[in-house]
């Protein structure tokens, strides 16, 4: 008997738009994005409200003081705010995306909807785009906030290199984001129960921030000589150690941040930071211009960038083979 | 395509089949369902409806055989069929925080319906199925039945030409079944061809034009009530006699042309190869019975399902 594998007709993008709009919608009106919101400005102002303290004792001049509002550690707490961000944004996506599809499976939607003119491309795309949009919506209010609470209390507005490293630190942030919704999409899509889901990515997350430093640690110490005999391999271990760690995109989202809004950073890595300064004779102090340093974090960006189209992808083929029985 | 028959067929599977594994969920069927008329799906649990209609949608692939509904394929051309065809699946589901006029709009937006009309279009939907004076509840506080016939409001929205409706009155009390049936009337009058899938055989009776029984993922039979009736249960005259004061299986089975005499609930049904009423009250009054009912008796689907799948049972 011949299968009827004919190539499928018709846009795989008809009805995206609806679903996006819906999606958008449903989200910026639930009680869930209240919650999250909340849980953002919680443990987002905190960080800049101390920092913002820590800066106004600051007398030497700076020529970024601006960006320091969201690296720099503060006395209180020690917690700047891109690194309470690295943790927040992918509790929002999971929190976003973790029933995006089987919500609609045990509501039993899915089939009214998939029994309409739309590919099942569409449904996914346009609930990705939609949770994604969600987060750049309050990723952009929450940054709005801190610029505003700077140019208040440090009393001096951000200049223009400032503001665009500022925005780059957003569009990398939604980026990152996107990883995480596409994980929590893709648990969504594997498991019918929306708790099992959101489980499962929260566990990933946890894995990712605990576990993982501690055994990209242990497997690097393992591979070290006993004794190094050049320059070269003290380099080439530490390379290693760091494209262990990259796996993780919270360590993608945290170089490309500092190589933003830390201008004077040239390399990643402490040893490779050392022999850059001596070889090069690069002075540690001076910032590199607005391109150098898209140029230093470009593989990080790519990197999560790639991440967030690989897991989309992996759910979107699950999500193709699954039958619709509901 | 000579034949002018199948022209109108709006639905025409050939040899279709599902394999899940080894497992033969639809085994090779045949159908043809016609312009305006509606068609029922009958079979026990398990038999392969769902996963039939499944198919027809394009939202599960075939293993094999061909399926055509309104001339599209629906495992290439999906979108097509899908614009056309309206769907009720089994225990549907819609979004229960927004109002049935939302769960409406967001439907018209998919299938891309133009924006001055979506209004009047789901207005006239839910007014047809009785449901405009609650359009603005949210639906978390619709009642099954009421979820239902949602359900049948957005296939007259859509303005499909086939409806397809997965056991469309499961759950429901008598009345709401009784409402919903007279629905399903209505979009045959609207000539919407309807295919649906049922457990309530003397429901379903009252309004399919045709049926098939599904046995096993295999058509076991198809065609109207009477002609499966025929086949089942035999051609012949069924009628029921109730009368006391005689042997009444002896002076019935003494009757030319009575096949068969059988006890039913203090009463005896005849199958004969006429109409052997009139005979058969005049033999009990001259045996010194009284006769108290005699009534010819319509052929039952549910007769038809019971000793079908009984037969098929002593086979095996
Ligand atoms: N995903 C699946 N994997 C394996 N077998 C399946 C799957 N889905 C259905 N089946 C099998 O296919 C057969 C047909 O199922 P189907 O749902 O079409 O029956 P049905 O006639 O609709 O039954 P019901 O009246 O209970 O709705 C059943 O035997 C079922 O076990
Ligand atoms: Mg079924």
């Amino acid at each position: 008997m011949q299968r009827n594998q004919g190539r499928r007709e018709g846009s795989p993008f008809t009805g995206l738009g609806p679903v996006f709009v819906k999606e958008l919608s449903d989200h910026l009106s639930s009680t869930r994005m209240m919650v999250l919101t909340l849980f953002v400005i919680v443990f987002g102002a905190l960080p800049v409200g101390f920092t913002l303290q820590t800066l106004r004792q600051v007398t030497q001049s700076d020529q970024f003081l601006f960006l320091r509002i969201f690296t720099v550690e503060p006395e209180q707490a020690p917690i700047s705010f891109y690194a309470a961000l690295t943790f927040m944004i992918p509790l929002m996506a999971i929190g976003l995306g973790f029933d995006a599809v089987n919500s609609e499976f045990n509501r039993r939607t899915l089939s009214r909807v998939l029994s309409q003119p739309i590919y099942r491309d569409a449904l996914l795309l346009g609930k990705f785009l939609g949770g994604l949009a969600t987060l750049a919506v309050a990723l952009t209010a929450l940054f709005l906030i801190v610029f505003g609470a700077g140019l208040l209390l440090l009393g001096l507005p951000p200049r223009g290199p400032e503001v665009a490293r500022g925005l780059a630190f957003l569009v990398v942030a939604i980026a990152y984001g996107g990883v995480w919704l596409a994980v929590a999409m893709l648990f969504s899509v594997i498991f019918r129960s929306t708790a099992t889901s959101a489980l499962c990515a929260l566990g990933l997350w946890l894995f990712f921030f605990i576990l993982w430093p501690m055994i990209a640690q242990a497997i690097t110490t393992g591979f070290a000589p006993s004794q190094f005999r050049s320059v070269d391999e003290v380099l080439s271990l530490e390379a290693f150690g760091q494209a262990l760690q990259r796996l993780s995109p919270g360590t993608l989202f945290g170089e490309a941040v500092i190589g933003l809004l830390q201008p004077e950073t040239k390399a990643f890595g402490q040893f490779a930071n050392l022999v850059m300064q001596q070889t090069r004779g690069m002075i540690q102090g001076t910032p590199l211009p607005f391109d150098q340093s898209l140029l230093l974090i470009w593989p990080q960006i790519t990197g999560l960038i790639a991440g967030m189209i690989v897991v989309f992808s992996i759910a979107y083929i699950v999500f193709q083979r699954e039958e619709v029985r509901a | 395509m000579s034949d002018p028959l199948e022209v109108d067929n709006v639905i025409e599977a050939r040899g279709l089949l599902k394999l899940y594994g080894s497992a033969r969920a639809v085994d090779a069927i045949d159908l043809s369902i016609r312009k305006g008329e509606i068609f029922g799906l009958l079979g026990p649990n398990g038999a392969g409806k769902t996963t039939t209609i499944l198919m027809m949608l394009g939202l599960t692939e075939t293993s094999g055989g061909s399926i055509e509904v309104l001339g599209f394929n629906p495992v290439r051309q999906p979108l097509e069929v899908k614009r056309r065809v309206g769907y009720l699946p089994d225990a549907v589901g819609f979004y229960d925080n927004l109002t049935a006029r939302e769960n409406l709009v967001y439907i018209a937006r998919l299938l891309d319906i133009p924006r001055r009309q979506t209004t009047a279009r789901i207005m006239e939907a839910l007014e047809a199925v009785q449901l405009a004076d609650v359009a603005d509840k949210r639906v978390a506080t619709y009642s099954r039945g009421m979820r239902q016939r949602l359900g049948i409001a957005e296939i007259v929205m859509k303005k499909a030409e086939v409806a397809i409706l997965d056991e469309p009155t499961s759950g429901l009390d008598p009345h709401a079944t009784f409402e919903l049936l007279e629905m399903i009337r209505g979009l045959k009058k609207a000539n919407v061809a309807v295919l649906l899938s049922s457990h309530l055989l003397d429901r379903v009776q009252s309004v399919c034009d045709r049926v098939a029984l599904f046995n096993k993922g295999k058509i076991a039979l198809m065609g109207t009530v009477v002609e499966l009736a025929n086949q089942v249960l035999g051609a012949g005259h069924p009628i029921l006699v109730e009368a006391s004061g005689i042997d009444v299986p002896a002076v019935l089975k003494g009757i030319e042309g009575v096949q068969r005499v059988v006890p039913e609930g203090g009463a005896w049904r005849i199958v004969a190869d006429r109409d052997v009423r009139a005979v058969a009250a005049q033999r009990i009054v001259a045996a010194g019975g009284s006769l108290t009912r005699l009534a010819e008796l319509q052929p039952s689907l549910e007769e038809v399902y019971t000793r079908y799948f009984e037969e098929a049972r002593r086979a095996a």
